[in-house]
């Protein structure tokens, strides 16, 4: 069996596609430094991530499949799955070696099941636009907190900047510990010390409320109550629909 | 904005509820230096309700007042219900500031209609005047066409409105006379053909010039209720059929009756709305949109009304089996979507894939085909399993309604307790 170890970054990954073809060998697996090798390790192979080799492998995909399915290769990578760093490797491989593009072969099973990831980080990006909830602070920065499956925020920023371009926001991935802060010019991303997080929280705490922030929430959460019509009640389709990990950061759903 | 306006709010979305359009999809807009929002040509829901339905618009009427008495409406004029009315500057701020915090996509502004269709009207119009042009409200807005409204209304609402809509509720104009004697056809189709006027002059005009003025770029929709009265479904599908062919008509929206009026005996007395029928139509309505089936296909004289047991498409498959098995890497688009359990998706998917090779079933389960369904409809490269042909279609379809067995594990021992 063949080890691959790189630092488990993309172009590590990119990086480790030029090594194997100059090799002539490629891995079984895919490992990150200092994780514990796997039974029947013949051989390992360290990859010394280069900027040069990698973007050399980027330019040579270019010219194997479209800009779109591109794309789609980093937003998966996003997904932060165990065994994407493989399937993406495979997936490159296949792409390197095919005499046209592979990306439409839904016959192929890598194709297909990278097609699904893709799919489910872009709903998972759909549902953090959908669900995440503004509050007004005191010093008037809307804040939003999330805590998506996978790490989509990146992907989000593009439709946030658009559509509140007018205020100034701020989106926290609670599970990630980092976020993204909008001043009306370009978002940064940003990190809490210790200290500060300890104020985060579904709901913020009402001193550092703007005074009519309330009253809004209020108001949702009566709209929310009124507008469902008494005789199709359905539990089954709401959570279908709004799942319930994202109740917790939904003023409509606080008690 | 103050603890007031929640009361309101309140009655008001009571009142505004039993709409069933809330699509924010239709018009792209991003937004400009010193406005507010934008619009996402691909609809966002924000929430869902309780009852499942999607909440992307502040669903809401300017006053649930209302001089008419359709026999159909909460807001009837002989209901004894709490009333209210909001102003202008307070519906204006409830948009905004739920915008800004991301509740909602914009606004679906509808209202009883007060003194007459016109005054009515341009008290609506006013409002969505002021989100734009005040306010430079980027967000989504739909507005209902008051029935009976006149043409240069309609028109200035066009200027400002993404989507306008005039409900037609019951499918045929005597029972429309009956339930709401104040209403006719007439009254409800000239403000739609205003609208679909409106819309396909501004489009020859933005051929001419570029920056020409949009007029409702969202097109319009429309409302029918289903099983308040004694219509069949063909009668409902056909008028829908009718209305799709017409060019801006986007959506039809059938809303199963829920008797609000138990007291009204022109209405029939349901324990239950009828929900099953009701998804029916939407399949249905699907099949005609996205599935180029023609309404005679689905409903005509012989079957008048749709299966509740199986879905509008297999039940056209059942009553049609000449033309199956289908082959799934030979057969062209058209008839893959007739597949049921084949999608617009997998039939999409199954296209482009073939071209690299030929498609097995274990493929077909992969990307997305629901060979329950599709097992009897299909062959593919491998040996034929026993389709609709070999099984005649009353065993097919009842091997496909048949509800699994609840399992027994004859193992466990049942402890039978007296009462």
């Amino acid at each position: 069996m063949l080890v691959f170890i790189y630092d488990k970054t993309f172009e590590g990954l990119l990086t480790a596609v030029f090594d194997a073809y100059n090799r002539h060998t490629f891995p079984d697996t895919l490992i990150e430094e200092g994780e514990i090798l796997p039974l029947f390790c013949e051989e390992t192979h360290t990859v010394i991530t280069d900027e040069a080799k990698s973007s050399r492998v980027w330019h040579g995909l270019e010219q194997k499949i479209s800009a779109s399915a591109l794309s789609s290769l980093t937003v998966c990578w996003l997904s932060e799955l165990p065994g994407i760093d493989l399937l993406l490797f495979n997936y490159i491989r296949k792409a390197i070696d095919a005499p046209k593009s592979i990306e439409l072969n839904f016959g192929d099973p890598d194709v297909l099941q990278l097609a699904k990831i893709w799919k489910q980080i872009n709903n998972e990006r759909l549902r953090v636009i959908q669900f995440l909830r503004f509050q007004k602070t005191t010093d008037e920065i809307y804040f939003a907190p999330v805590e998506p499956i996978y790490n989509v925020l990146p992907l989000t920023l593009e439709h946030l900047k658009d559509r509140y371009a007018g205020q100034k926001w701020l989106i926290y991935d609670m599970k990630r510990e980092y976020g993204y802060y909008y001043d009306m010019e370009e978002a940064r991303e940003v990190r809490f010390e210790e200290k500060e997080r300890s104020l985060l929280s579904a709901i913020l705490d009402e001193k550092l409320l703007d005074k009519d922030e309330l009253l809004f929430q209020q108001l949702w959460k009566t709209y929310f109550k009124s507008i469902a019509i008494k005789e199709r009640i359905n539990p089954r389709l709401h959570k279908q629909h709004l799942p319930v990990r994202f109740w917790k950061y939904l003023t409509e759903k606080q008690p | 904005m103050n603890a007031n306006v929640l009361e309101k709010l309140k009655v008001l979305a009571e009142s505004a509820k039993y709409d069933v359009s809330c699509a924010s999809s239709g018009t792209s807009r991003s937004s400009k230096k010193g406005e507010i929002g934008s619009a996402a040509g691909w609809g966002i829901c924000h929430s869902f309700a309780e009852d499942g339905r999607c909440i992307a618009l502040l669903k809401i009427m300017l006053t649930n007042n209302c001089m008419y008495d359709c026999a159909y409406c909460i807001n009837r004029r002989s209901n004894d219900i709490p009333r209210a009315t909001l102003s202008v500057s307070e519906l204006v701020d409830l948009t905004i500031e739920f915008y800004k915090r991301n509740y909602i996509e914009g606004l679906f502004l509808s209202s009883g209609v007060v003194r007459s269709p016109d005054y009515t009207m341009e008290r609506l119009v006013r409002v969505i005047k002021d989100l734009r042009l005040v306010h430079r409200f980027n967000g989504y807005i739909h507005m209902k066409s008051i029935p009976g409204s006149s043409q240069e209304l309609v028109n200035e609402a066009g200027m400002y409105a993404d989507r306008l809509s005039v409900n037609i509720e019951i499918p045929n104009e005597t029972s429309l006379k009956i339930l709401a004697p104040d209403k006719d056809f007439q009254s409800v189709f000239s403000p739609m053909r205003y609208i679909q006027q409106g819309v396909l002059q501004s489009k020859e005009e933005r051929r001419k010039f570029r920056h020409a003025p949009r007029f409702a770029p969202a097109g319009q929709s429309t409302q029918m209720i289903v099983g308040a009265t004694a219509d069949t479904d063909k009668d409902i599908l056909r008028l829908s059929s009718a209305l799709y062919q017409r060019p801006t008509m986007k959506r039809v929206y059938y809303s199963g009756f829920i008797p609000v009026n138990s007291y009204d005996n022109r209405l029939p007395a349901l324990k239950q709305p009828p929900l099953v029928r009701e998804n029916r139509l939407y399949q249905a309505d699907w099949l005609l949109r996205f599935y180029e089936f023609k309404v005679d296909e689905i409903v005509n004289d012989a079957y008048p009304d749709l299966d509740l047991e199986v879905d509008p498409k297999l039940s056209w498959a059942l009553r049609n089996p000449q033309h199956f098995p289908v082959d799934i890497n030979r057969a062209d688009y058209e008839m893959l979507l007739r597949v049921p359990g084949i999608g617009v998706k997998s039939a999409k998917l199954i296209v482009t894939s073939r071209r690299y090779g030929r498609l097995g079933s274990l493929q077909l389960k992969k990307i997305g085909v629901v060979m329950k369904k599709a097992q009897y409809f299909i062959t593919c490269h491998e040996l034929g399993i026993r389709t609709i042909q070999e099984l005649t279609p009353q065993n097919v379809r009842d091997l496909l309604i048949r509800k699994p067995a609840r399992k027994t594990d004859h193992r466990q021992l049942i402890l039978q307790f007296e009462d």
